[in-house]
């Protein structure tokens, strides 16, 4: 098996969470082998982050360069193929950079992909078996994936918990070995999200509405549903692309964080885009009119129900107590 | 501006609640409601947008069975000008490096500008589109929600994490993996779709594409699904059950105790 590297992703000198989680994964594929940080960026930030990593990790290995300030997946691919050696299994976090990078990263490396992992099984005759889910969380897989000859393996952000495994190494610095950093995609600047009529960061209860509501005009018996509890109302992403409420309400990894006290997910099958937002172990209420949705693996109580007839009933007995 | 745009035919899941079939090495099929991918609908509806401002013309091309070519009359029927149905039984068993192969034949074979994918499939995968950008040494930006047609270049918004967007300039001909809400997809009603049924739609296989059958399918896959299984997922959530009236008797003395109702 050929050397394993995680990509540390990381703003403002701070590495992300996944940073902790990649190297327990790569634990998972290469328990006694020695696993190497790639830090890309540059000046003070970037030192910080290898240096935090240095305490994590068997080695860094630190590339620095102007161009690689911002991390443009084009760039970070470029410097990645000159760097890393043949045969190199790569992980990175699956989420919206390493989605942009992960599948194009492996062609250039002519090695083996496999996104969104979420659990790994070991290695065996120089495959790896993973599990995946397909779906949207509806059924999972096994999966095996050749990576006798490398491999880009994207690890679904949040699965494989930290813990205190500490190994600790020296920063290498490969940065003069980057090469030619050009691109034909330039990064122009990161627009923050508009700020909505309603916070619902800081809200203790949410009524959070999802795709089964089927039609705009059932939204205002959600918002019946959260006035009667006093509870702010939020949403899954479809709900939004629709333009049913706006996007300020979206809780999920492209939308909003949130950590109330009870969330209430209404018509939400569970993936894990839009569980990634949910925070702070609130008490999770589910009611979704199939019983098999994902959403009720990791609610604390489940109602099978539509919820079309279920919510005017919960309102009204809520009015009356 | 010539456009193609990648489309996949996938069940439904908003139809259908998948089941495993007893084997194990599949999902039930039979009483499978199929549909486009969700967001290659948008890259449709996007390409048809691009289109009616600066002219050109938008192909749908699919990597599938006979079947599939009622995905392609489909998005005709919500205006993309021509289909391409790619089919071969050496297709068989591709993984998504295979299929990105496939599609790199078809794009060679034509004089594109753009580019476009969904950002993801059935399988979560998200991977088709920047693969093939990466084999045809095209720029790539994934999860766009926004484009806006330059001179020889397009600027793209990505969605990033949080609601951020993240802006960048990006050269054609590039590849493009489209988010969903980047607009509002057009309805397709009956008529749409009669008026396309008879349209002769090509067919190409991997001799006709010039596709290596070394490259493409099962033999070329080095990631294979081995099984479809149940995870033992722990305890779950505690079912709420009995009449509605109970349930919610139920649900509101949890709510009481949780902090719930105000
Ligand atoms: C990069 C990326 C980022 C994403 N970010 C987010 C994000 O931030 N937030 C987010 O939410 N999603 C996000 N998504 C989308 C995500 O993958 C799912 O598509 C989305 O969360 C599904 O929303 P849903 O649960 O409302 O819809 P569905 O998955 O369609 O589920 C609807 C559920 O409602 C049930 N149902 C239907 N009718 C009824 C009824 N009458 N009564 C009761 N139940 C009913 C169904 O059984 C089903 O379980 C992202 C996707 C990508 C690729
Ligand atoms: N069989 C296929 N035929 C045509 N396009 C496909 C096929 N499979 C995937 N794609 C394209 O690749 C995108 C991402 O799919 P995936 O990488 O499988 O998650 C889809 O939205 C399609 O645009």
């Amino acid at each position: 098996m050929g050397e394993v590297f995680a990509y540390i992703k990381h703003a403002q000198g701070v590495a992300d969470d996944s940073a902790l989680e990649l190297i327990v994964a790569a634990k998972k594929i290469a328990p006694g082998a020695s696993v190497t940080a790639v830090v890309t960026g540059s000046g003070a930030e970037l030192d910080k982050v290898c240096n935090e990593m240095a305490a994590i990790y068997n080695a860094v290995w630190k590339i620095d360069n102007a161009a690689l300030a911002y991390p443009n997946a084009e760039v970070v691919r470029k410097a990645l193929v000159n760097i890393l050696p043949a045969d190199s299994i790569v992980l990175l976090a699956h989420d919206t950079f390493g989605m942009d990078l992960g599948p194009g990263l492996s062609i250039k490396m002519d090695s083996a992909f496999a996104a969104d992992i979420v659990g790994i099984e070991g290695v065996d005759g120089g495959k790896l078996k993973i599990v995946r889910q397909e779906f949207s969380g509806q059924v999972s897989t096994h999966v095996t994936c050749d990576i006798s000859g490398g491999a880009v393996l994207n690890i679904r952000p949040g699965v494989f918990q930290a813990d205190d495994t500490k190994f600790g190494g020296a920063v290498v610095d490969k940065s003069g070995d980057a090469g030619d950093l050009s691109a034909k995609r330039k990064f122009i600047e990161v627009v923050e999200a508009e700020a909505g009529d309603v916070d619902i960061t800081k809200s203790e209860v949410l009524v959070s509405v999802g795709r089964g509501i089927e039609d705009q005009e059932n939204i205002e018996m959600v918002f019946d549903l959260a006035k009667a509890m006093g509870a702010d109302v939020s949403c899954s992403r479809p709900i939004v692309d629709a333009k049913w409420l706006e996007k300020s309400r979206q809780v999920g990894t492209s939308g909003q964080t949130v950590k109330p006290k009870v969330y209430m997910a209404m018509g939400i099958s569970g993936s894990f885009q839009h569980l990634g937002g949910i925070k702070g172990n609130p008490f999770i209420v589910a009611v979704n009119k199939n019983p098999k949705a994902p959403i009720f693996q990791v609610a604390d109580i489940g109602i099978e129900a539509n919820i079309l007839e279920f919510i005017p009933e919960l309102t009204e007995a809520i009015e009356g107590l | 501006m010539e456009i193609l745009v990648c489309v996949k035919r996938v069940p439904d899941t908003s139809e259908n609640e998948i089941v495993i079939n007893s084997d194990g090495n599949d999902i039930e099929r039979d009483d499978l409601v199929y549909s486009v991918n969700e967001w290659d609908n948008y890259a449709v509806e996007e390409a048809i947008q691009i289109v009616d401002k600066v002219g050109g013309s938008v192909t749908v091309v699919t990597v599938g069975d006979d079947e599939s070519e009622e995905v392609l009359r489909r998005e005709m029927a919500m205006g993309a000008n021509n289909g391409l149905l790619l089919t071969d039984d050496a297709f068989e068993g591709s993984d998504g490096k295979g299929i990105a192969t496939i599609l790199k034949g078809a794009v060679e074979k034509g004089n594109y500008d753009l580019i476009l994918t969904g950002a993801q499939a059935d399988e979560g995968a998200a991977q088709v589109g920047g693969m093939l950008a990466a084999m045809l040494d095209y720029p790539y930006a994934s999860l766009v929600n926004l484009i806006e047609v330059g001179d020889g270049t397009l600027k793209v918004g990505r969605e990033i994490e949080g609601g951020n967007q993240e802006m960048n300039e990006i050269a054609l001909p590039c590849v493009l993996s489209i988010q969903t809400g980047i607009n509002e997809p057009r309805y397709v009603g009956i008529r749409g779709i009669r008026k396309v049924a008879s349209v002769e739609i090509p067919e190409l296989s991997a001799a006709d594409l010039g596709v290596d059958a070394g490259a493409i399918g099962a033999g070329a896959a080095k990631v294979k699904r081995v099984d479809y299984f149940v995870p033992d997922t722990g305890e779950g959530a505690e079912m709420l059950t009995g009449s509605t009236e109970e349930i919610i008797g139920k649900l509101i003395e949890y709510l009481k105790a949780k902090g719930g109702l105000k």
